[in-house]
């Protein structure tokens, strides 16, 4: 792996870490596409990319938890139930063909940019004004 | 309250597993027009969750050995300094701008990823 290279992939980690904390998002939309740069295969990506999630939301929470912003119980509950959805997504992901999970990821990121821009054309964007 | 909390659990964690990302996407807007939370406590209330998600999903793909530890690490630990960055700039600003470029960047990996 040549310095560029490297340089490229702490840069857009960094930027994915600006945008966890901000969004209250793991990283994961940059991450994916980022390992994939790297060489990673799509499903090698995502799996990867939950691993990389760890580092950042413990970051996060941590400062947050300093700012009053964490209610424990209702994270708690969330990411309980998560891992039985956890358990399915990765059963589909490991079947699907890799250039099918690629077009999906694809059409996610489409999705959640749309999503963002509408959002902040009509109203103020979470995180709301101060 | 708590089934739809449950609800955002499930949808949240085969999200994160499918797409390998948090689930945030989902948690976060749910949080705040389902659960009336604060946009603020919902954000941090997110990151607190996905490490459950994260942590689950790691493993899973672990078993099946899709993780790769050093490239993990290698975007994983600058984005940790990233979050702590932006959490703090997160108390202080109004986010419209920083939504669009958010979008903007999205769009683009999105095209890059079907092109390439």
């Amino acid at each position: 792996m040549s310095a560029t290279t490297i340089v490229f992939a702490i840069g857009l980690g960094f930027a994915a870490g600006l945008l966890a904390g901000f969004f209250g998002v793991g990283g994961g939309i940059l991450f994916v596409p980022t390992l994939v740069a790297l060489g990673l295969s799509q499903i090698e990506a995502e799996a990867t990319s939950l691993l990389a999630i760890l580092p950042t939301v413990a970051a996060g929470t941590w400062r947050q938890r300093h700012y009053g912003n964490v209610r424990w119980q209702t994270a708690l509950v969330l990411g309980v139930t998560s891992i039985a959805g956890a358990v399915v997504g990765v059963q589909i992901a490991t079947a699907l063909p890799e250039d099918v999970l690629r077009r999906l990821f694809a059409l996610l990121l489409f999705c959640v940019a749309a999503q963002l821009a509408w959002r902040s054309r009509r109203a103020a964007p979470y995180p709301s004004e101060p | 309250m708590a089934l739809k909390l449950v609800l955002i659990g499930l949808v949240a964690g085969l999200f994160s597993a499918l797409f390998g990302v948090g689930g945030g996407i989902v948690i976060v807007p749910l949080l705040i027009l389902v659960a009336g939370f604060e946009s603020r406590v919902a954000t941090g209330t997110s990151l607190a969750g996905i490490g459950i998600t994260a942590l689950a999903g790691t493993i899973l793909y672990a078993f099946e050995g899709h993780v790769d530890v050093a490239h993990a690490a290698l975007v994983g630990l600058p984005a940790a300094a990233g979050a702590v960055v932006s959490t703090g700039i997160q108390q202080r600003v109004s986010g419209r701008a920083l939504t669009r470029a958010f979008a903007g960047v999205l769009a683009a990996l999105a095209v890059w990823l079907l092109v390439s």
